[in-house]
């Protein structure tokens, strides 16, 4: 294991960012930390990056005990949301800086800023200044002064947060493939469940301070341990005690089957191919389903029409931690 | 600064052209008119009298009023004072800026008032201040330097104090602070951190608050007619050396005297956009 975190407190004031946080993060894969904003992530992140300190706990990066070195001696690279730029120093002079610090020649220098920057695809702008360039260009450019140092790992907080949708969705290709040429441990923060399911190969999933699961993409979308994370990496709605996707809920016209549960269409809303119900069953509980068109048309589906819901078969489905009455 | 950053970028980039084209419509250019007027009626046309009286009786006439021994030794103590107190300020002002942005302490807010007091009181008042303190046989600190070289010193660091503290504290506001976080995460210690990437952000300002507060020096009177007793030679300041010079009815030596000091601080605010420039490119 890359990153070993064990026993990690950390309060900023009466808020408890992170309480009891144990995660093995594995060497040359690429980790998201995912959960919602103010969930302790980026506190997780900048605590094994050595920016803040913990109150309690203790950090290993590759078998160093890293717990009280300063953030200049864990050769970590890190990559800001709002890129943190050197905004008087050119694209090249930006990657050059982690190199220069280590007393590098020249010549060398040079050529690894060159090799950088063709990795992120920026040669032409090497004599720019960061305002010259677009956001996905400056982050790309903080990727390569991070690369430049060959850091043990690579930290990414948020980093296309700030970008828009359709840059976002780029770059996260980019990031994917880049870490696919380049192997190094990396470990990237985001809230965006899609961005976590696309790209990473390990999901740590962190809310209000605590670790709810870890696991790959299928692991967690498929055998959730809990409502949360169930919840947070896809819709979900409750039926009979049980949180469950609106997808996996059968609907009949007839009793057909043991322990269906009676309601009346409340809301039918269609969007595209799909058809999205409110039904209110008789326990007075509002459960989501979700159709096809041509389902919800060959079962004549009209609203206030009386249904019968069953969970399909082989659908996941975990104890519901809310009241049964929330939707 | 963005704008300066990039406006010195371009020429490498493309050729220079003949001559700046012109952006001006119809509107604009009244504006530059009424700029164009408003600062020569203030300024360029005072400073091109005060010149004009200056060379009237001729070169001769010039050259006496400023070799002048007494004038000399004021130009002189004006000028290195007025050096002296910029040095002073250019490493305490950021350092107060940094206490004000970047901590958090009691009394903070009060401080953050007390700063602007040499630029909201008179300037005599000051004189006032500094006499009852730094000036006087029974000063409570025991300190009396009145009537001499350190009195100038004092008076012009008490009324310069607030010029580069205030261009600076806004600059580091608006640093981001994970900029640092970035060059320390890259292994830059705090100092290397300081130096190639806050101080070159902070070097316009810095420059600018130093050229502020230089022109201030030398212009300085009301301050230190008070503590410096005015003696010729050894604490005579220029501008008091001006006045004298007009009383006397001698108003081209007072004018050639203005004259240099016009020249000297040119000089120096150019000298100081240059070093600006350097430490801003640097990193």
């Amino acid at each position: 294991m890359s990153i070993e975190v064990s026993g990690l407190n950390k309060k900023f004031g009466d808020f408890v960012a992170l309480d009891d946080v144990n995660v093995s993060i594995p060497t040359g894969r690429l980790t998201a930390l995912l959960g919602p904003s103010g969930g302790g992530k980026s506190t997780l992140l900048r605590i094994i990056a050595g920016l803040e300190k913990a109150d309690t706990g203790s950090v290993t990066i590759e078998g160093v005990e890293a717990t009280h070195l300063p953030a200049q001696k864990r050769n970590v690279g890190f990559v800001f949301q709002h890129y943190a730029v050197f905004k008087h120093m050119t694209v090249a002079k930006n990657v050059a800086f982690g190199l220069e610090i280590r007393k590098k020649s020249k010549a060398e220098v040079a050529a690894r800023v060159d090799e950088l920057l063709a990795l992120v695809h920026l040669s032409q702008f090497a004599h720019r200044l960061p305002s010259q360039l677009s956001g996905g260009q400056r982050q790309r450019m903080a990727l390569a002064r991070a690369l430049a140092v060959e850091p043990s790992v690579l930290l990414l907080d948020e980093p296309f947060g700030a970008l828009d949708a359709k840059v976002r969705k780029e770059l996260r290709e980019w990031l994917r493939r880049l870490h696919d040429e380049v192997h190094v441990t990396t470990i990237f923060v985001t809230h965006d469940q899609e961005e976590a399911l696309e790209v990473a190969d390990e999901i740590v999933v962190i809310n209000e301070g605590r670790v709810e699961q870890v696991g790959t993409p299928d692991q967690l979308y498929d055998d959730p341990a809990n409502d949360f994370v169930m919840s947070f990496l896809g819709e979900v709605t409750h039926l009979a005690g049980t949180a469950v996707r609106p997808h996996d809920i059968d609907v009949a016209t007839s009793p057909l089957f043991a322990g269906a549960v009676e309601g009346t269409v409340a809301r039918m809303v269609r969007v595209g191919f799909e058809v999205r119900l409110v039904v209110l069953t008789v326990a007075g509980e509002e459960v989501s389903v979700v159709l096809t068109r041509t389902h919800a048309r060959s079962l004549g589906i009209e609203e206030g029409a009386t249904v019968w819901l069953t969970v399909t078969a082989g659908a996941t489905v975990v104890p519901s931690m809310r009241p049964s009455l929330a939707g | 600064m963005t704008s300066i950053e990039i406006s010195r970028v371009r020429p490498a980039r493309t050729p220079r052209r003949s001559g700046p084209r012109s952006t001006l419509t119809r509107s604009s250019g009244i504006g530059l008119g009424i700029a164009m007027i408003w600062f020569s009626a203030l300024v360029l046309i005072p400073l091109a009298c005060v010149v004009v009286t200056a060379i009237d009786g001729g070169w001769e006439a010039f050259w006496s009023a400023i070799t002048n021994g007494q004038t000399i030794a004021a130009i002189k103590l004006t000028v290195f004072t007025a050096l002296g107190v910029t040095a002073v300020n250019v490493v305490m002002g950021p350092l107060i800026a940094w206490v004000l942005v970047r901590d958090r302490f009691w009394g903070k807010s009060v401080l953050e008032v007390l700063i602007d007091i040499p630029f909201a009181l008179p300037t005599i008042v000051a004189g006032l201040v500094l006499l009852s303190l730094y000036g006087n046989a029974d000063s409570p600190l025991g300190v009396d330097i009145a009537n001499s070289r350190p009195a100038v010193f004092l008076a012009f660091l008490f009324v310069t104090l607030p010029f580069v503290v205030r261009m600076v504290q806004p600059v580091l506001e608006e640093l981001d602070q994970d900029v640092e976080e970035a060059a320390a995460s890259l292994g830059a210690s705090r100092f290397t951190t300081f130096r190639r990437v806050v101080l070159p952000s902070l070097a316009p300002a810095i420059a600018a608050g130093a050229a502020l507060s230089f022109a201030r020096g030398v212009s300085e009177y009301g301050s230190l007619v008070l503590l410096s007793g005015n003696l010729p030679f050894q604490t005579e300041v220029t501008s008091v050396r001006i006045l004298s010079s007009i009383e006397n009815d001698n108003v081209a030596a007072a004018a050639a005297v203005a004259t240099v000091l016009l020249m000297i601080s040119l000089a120096v605010i150019v000298l100081l956009d240059v070093i600006q420039r350097r430490v801003a490119a640097r990193g």
